[in-house]
């Protein structure tokens, strides 16, 4: 797994690892520990279209209910079923094994979006 | 508390504090007087200075029971057989004694906090896995509010699951006409395509495509018949089979898991729960395996204690509206606890082999019955039934039923020469003779030549062979003595008000008085059929008119229905009655319902079901609607403003000032004002929604009118509206007419806005709240309201150096609850609210409302009912926690080792052979003295709510799982 700091965030709190033109999503801590315990995670079919800023899945947890946002447009190419199987590990390691899709684009411009943050940008906005 | 002619007596035993504490609480709070506190308190905008209702004098005791006898012996007690989805069963004594009658169940709370509620937990699972097991489907929720509600909340979730695009849902036309009201009006208000179909001889190819069907399985009309070809063909479309079935006949038909449905809903009813004029009964709704996470409703599942033992749990919580608001699966928030509870014991108590022999009576008195009306001339509709038979009658129907009456039965009369009657539990062998002279049949010995194989009147295709209800509770509690002990146990795990407070903030736990419970046992009031004639109920109408009538006294309002049978229901009614009145003037586009963002999820759930679109009004810092915010919503949306829904006093516990201008500036756009009653205990006969501004309300019974909250349900939440609003307020097909009451207007469909199976809703409870305000008066309500919030001001004063309140109003001062705003205690010691709420099981208290409307906080409400010893045991447990807390932030205690985080403690773990905490065993279980002179043990520790969610599990457990 890359370092953090080559990650880019959006304000839903979601984090991207691009690789080429397929991005990894998955949520922040931040949002982990806001969530609490997480018990469930609904995440879009391998194969399936998405549109950025859309709902694409849920995650949920004993005591509410988050959205998974799509950051960018694309094709879903991967869903992880581990953190399908054992939604724990979004907050046991929401940076790594507790990724939630891979999703490759046909225009790599988006990754270049101002509303993506950097890691200090996005420490800024959480106030840490 | 003032003495004197116009309190009456009741008042004194109702209200907890006697003048003599009153005065030392206002001392406290530096008022010489209730009026002078409640002056400082409430709006002088609103506040009423004297009791302004036309209410009887106050009756004591005694009074008001004979004048509730006078009122029991106006309904004619004649044997019902109308059948229809109620059916007379008897209530084995030992569950009416120990459960019914009992306030261990009775005055139980939603088990929120589930290591204080095991007990009924446990009896909701056996209610889970006796639904489950008789369905043959993998879940069941932990009951329904009635029958017709659970079809139309599975025709919701069919919508939702369906891969099919169609709009439309196939109705058998063989449903119970309470259904289809309820599947009309509540399928119109979400533009949901509805069509009726005769599935007698329908060929399946040309059924069309829809998103989902419901069948009545067996048919309103008594036919036996398989469904499963219908079920299969709408399947392939892409759509989901929502099957109604009776319980009862499920111990002789195959399930409708086994003829291919997705979801069986139907009603509990017949399992000893009374039918009492309609209500209340628990519903039930299962699903196959991966529509859980789609349910609606309450649903128990197991999860694991942190000493490793199986513990119960409210699951999948994340899907309530208090969490999802607008998306929830549905808007119903409660159950009917207590009344699931009695119909989870009936199974229990007879095991498999009991209810097979009851439904195998029924089966062949039917059979019976079959033969002596043929005998008597009369034609079978369908020859397959299992206990209701229509019959074209040899004559007409009319006289036929005037026959029966005339030997002390009801039928139902269904056309000019169409009859249908059931036979049930209660039917007895006299009772058939006498029957089949009703029917014509003179020759009985011409009836003992009947086959009794039961495949010579039910198909053999649809007789069950699968097993159902194999688990050892369902085989083990048969004997009485077995029985009575079980119950026990059980009630032993809770915690209810027969133990101590429950301070639950927006809950309103005050004292179910034992004379307002006295009538519901009466068989006048609980053997009466909902669609008996008018002649019959004359007793039950009186009481239902005199309530509806001081219900609107005493909310300023005009008319009221008692038909919701909870908060969810009259909120939906409410709106409903908002919609019609819209459409009515031609303003089709006002369709936006403002909602403040501290609103209780449920006001956004209920307004979607209402076809409403939901935009949320901010609040300010003090928790108040911010008026600015108000204004630009109504200004954005004025051609499409439909209603404001507010709760008055705020969800905050706060008297809002600005009410006035809120009501006004809605009014003024062309908006309604629903004002949410839930807090209505802060304002009997101080302020009245309907005189500041309101159009439409619902109150709940179970909240400021005394109904217990039998551990989560049975509510009433009746609906209260302006002359205006009033010819849109729920209806019924089957309706008795109320004294009094007003003509509906030509033209207006017979389901108007129906909400409920029944007409009058739950009316079986209705005596209790009539009984409250009868022994109460005018100004026994004007004490109660001063006493409860005279209470909820002198705990915040008190608790006011240990916890910040989080809001106030003018003077400082709050409604009839208070916020402790615990954040700042976890932001120096790291313990939370949920440690907080835990550690005070150990103290013997049930723990306030957590979390809502602010994380991080717990909501306090006292009411009028507790006594200043009590109030006082309250504020010595919160202020020594508050030690403890300390003591962990200073690092004296371990942050992962100390009485708090490892709270609640049990027996079990108080008597561990090795003690390796930082703190005592005494500290551990008896933090104060208080606790030593009456404990309350916990059966469980914490519980992991994250485990339960996370592995699914909601049925009886296997005996081994607690060795």
């Amino acid at each position: 797994m890359a370092e953090k700091s080559e990650f880019k965030f959006t304000p839903e709190h979601e984090w991207l690892q691009v690789d080429g033109n397929t991005a990894t999503v998955g949520i922040t801590d931040y949002a982990a520990e806001k969530l609490g315990d997480v018990v469930y995670v609904d995440l879009p079919k391998v194969g399936s279209k998405i549109e950025a800023g859309k709902v694409v899945g849920e995650i949920e947890s004993t005591k509410s209910v988050g959205e998974l946002f799509a950051p960018v447009g694309g094709v879903v190419v991967e869903s992880n079923s581990a953190v399908v199987e054992t939604p724990e590990l979004v907050n046991e390691d929401p940076f790594g094994a507790g990724w939630m899709i891979k999703v490759e684009v046909e225009d790599e411009s988006q990754f270049d979006s101002p509303e993506l943050m950097d890691e200090a940008a996005y420490k800024a906005l959480v106030g840490e | 508390m003032k003495s004197g002619s116009s309190l009456g007596e009741f008042a004194g035993r109702h209200i907890g504090t006697g003048a003599e504490a009153q005065s030392l609480m206002l001392r406290e709070l530096g008022f010489e007087s209730v009026d002078a506190l409640m002056q400082a308190a409430i709006p002088a905008s609103i506040h009423l200075a004297e009791v302004t209702s036309k209410l009887p004098r106050a009756a004591s005791e005694p009074e008001a029971l004979a004048e509730l006898r006078q009122l029991a012996n106006k309904n004619r007690r004649l044997r019902s057989m109308i059948g229809l989805g109620y059916y007379d069963t008897f209530t084995p004594a030992v569950i009416k004694r120990n459960v019914l009658e009992n306030p261990s169940w009775y005055t139980a709370y939603t088990p929120y906090q589930p290591e204080i509620s095991q007990g009924r937990l446990e009896a909701l699972i056996n209610f889970q896995t006796m639904v489950a097991d008789l369905t043959g489907l993998t879940t069941a929720n932990s009951s329904m509010l009635d029958e017709s509600t659970a079809v139309v909340e599975g025709m919701l979730l069919a919508r939702r699951v369906s891969r099919s695009e169609s709009n439309l849902f196939l109705v058998d036309s063989d449903a119970l006409p309470q259904t289809k009201a309820l599947l009309e009006n509540r399928a119109e208000a979400l533009e949901i395509q509805l069509q009726f179909t005769s599935f007698d001889g329908v060929s399946t190819p040309s059924i069309p495509e829809a998103f989902g069907v419901f069948i009545q399985y067996p048919g309103a009309s008594g036919r036996v018949w398989d469904p499963s070809e219908v079920i299969s063909a709408v399947q392939a479309g892409g759509g989901l089979a929502v099957v109604a079935a009776d319980l009862l006949a499920l111990t002789l038909l195959k399930s409708p898991a086994e003829l291919g449905a997705d979801i069986a809903v139907g009603t509990t009813q017949r399992f000893g729960v009374p039918i009492g004029f309609g209500g209340p009964h628990a519903g039930y709704l299962a699903v196959r395996a991966g529509l859980e996470r789609q349910m609606p409703g309450r649903l128990v599942g197991v999860s694991k204690d942190a000493a490793g033992r199986p513990a119960y749990r409210l699951t999948l919580q994340a899907r309530e509206q208090h969490i999802r608001r607008e998306k929830a699966t549905s808007n119903i928030c409660t159950a009917q606890v207590l009344l699931a509870v009695m119909a989870g014991m009936f199974a229990v108590y007879h095991g498999p082999e009991g209810l097979l022999a009851i439904a195998r009576r029924v089966a062949e008195g039917t059979r019976f019955l079959a033969a002596a009306a043929s005998e008597g001339g009369h034609t079978l509709v369908h020859g397959n039934y299992f206990d209701t038979l229509s019959i074209q009658t040899a004559h007409s129907a009319d006289e036929l039923v005037r026959r029966a009456r005339e030997s002390g039965f009801q039928f139902f009369k269904v056309g000019d020469d169409l009859v249908q009657f059931s036979v049930d539990e209660t039917t007895t062998e006299q009772e058939l003779q006498e029957l089949a002279k009703v029917l014509g049949a003179n020759d009985p010995a011409k009836l003992e030549t009947v086959r009794w194989e039961l495949s010579s009147w039910i198909p053999e295709q649809l007789l069950r062979s699968s097993q159902y209800l194999t688990h050892p509770v369902f085989n083990s509690h048969h004997s009485e003595t077995s029985m009575m002990r079980y119950l026990k146990q059980l009630a032993d795990k809770d915690y209810a008000l027969d133990r101590g407070m429950i301070p639950l903030g927006s809950c309103t736990m005050k004292l179910n008085a034992a004379t307002e419970m006295e009538a519901v046992t009466w068989p006048e009031f609980s053997s009466v059929h909902p669609f008996a004639p008018e002649e019959d109920v004359e007793g039950y109408l009186e009481l239902i008119a005199q309530l509806q009538s001081r219900l609107a006294e005493v909310t300023g309002y005009d008319a009221v229905s008692v038909q919701p049978n909870a908060g969810s229901q009259g909120e939906l009614a409410g709106l409903l009655a908002i919609r019609g009145y819209h459409n009515s003037r031609g303003d089709h586009d006002r369709t936006v319902c403002l909602i403040p963002s501290s609103a209780h999820g449920t006001n956004a759930a209920s307004a979607v079901l209402a076809g409403m679109k939901v935009v949320v009004v901010a609040c300010d810092e003090l928790g108040n609607v911010d008026l600015d915010d108000l204004r630009a919503k109504i200004q954005e949306h004025s051609a499409e403003l439909a209603a404001l829904m507010v709760t008055y006093p705020s969800t905050h516990g706060v008297y809002e000032q600005q009410i006035r201008q809120i009501t006004s500036a809605v009014h003024e756009a062309g908006g309604q004002v629903y004002i949410d009653g839930a807090n209505l205990n802060a304002l009997l006969e101080f302020a009245k929604f309907g005189e500041f501004g309101g159009d439409v309300s619902h109150l709940n019974l179970h909240k400021t009118f005394c109904i217990p909250h039998g551990g989560g349900g049975p509510g009433v939440g009746p609906v209260a509206a302006k002359s205006h609003l009033a010819p849109f307020l729920p209806s019924h097909p089957l309706a008795q007419k109320l004294p009094g009451a007003v003509e509906v207007a030509q033209g207006s469909p017979s389901h108007r806005n129906a909400v409920s199976g029944a007409p009058f809703g739950s009316p079986n409870i209705l005596p209790i709240t009539w009984a409250y305000i009868r022994m109460m008066g005018g100004e026994g309500l004007r004490s109660a309201t001063g006493a409860a919030v005279l209470a909820a001001n002198y705990l915040a004063r008190r608790l006011s150096s240990s916890f910040p309140v989080l809001y106030s109003g003018e003077n400082g001062l709050v409604a009839h609850e208070c916020i402790l705003d615990l954040r700042p205690l976890t932001e120096t010691t790291g313990i939370t609210v949920d440690d907080v709420a835990k550690r005070l099981i150990d103290y013997g208290f049930h723990a306030p409302t957590m979390s809502f409307p602010v994380p991080g906080t717990l909501m306090v409400e006292p009411t009028e009912s507790e006594d200043l010893t009590e109030l006082e045991r309250f504020v010595e447990a919160m202020v020594s926690i508050k030690a403890e807390a300390e003591r962990v932030g200073s690092g004296e205690w371990n942050a992962e080792d100390n009485p708090l985080v490892n709270a609640p403690h049990t027996a079990a773990a108080a008597v561990e052979e090795e003690w390796e905490h930082p703190y005592s065993r005494q500290t551990a279980v008896f933090p104060s003295n208080a606790a030593k002179l009456h404990k309350y043990w916990p059966p469980v520790s914490r519980i992991d709510q994250a485990w339960g969610d996370r592995n699914l599990f909601c049925a009886c457990p296997p005996p081994e799982a607690f060795a």
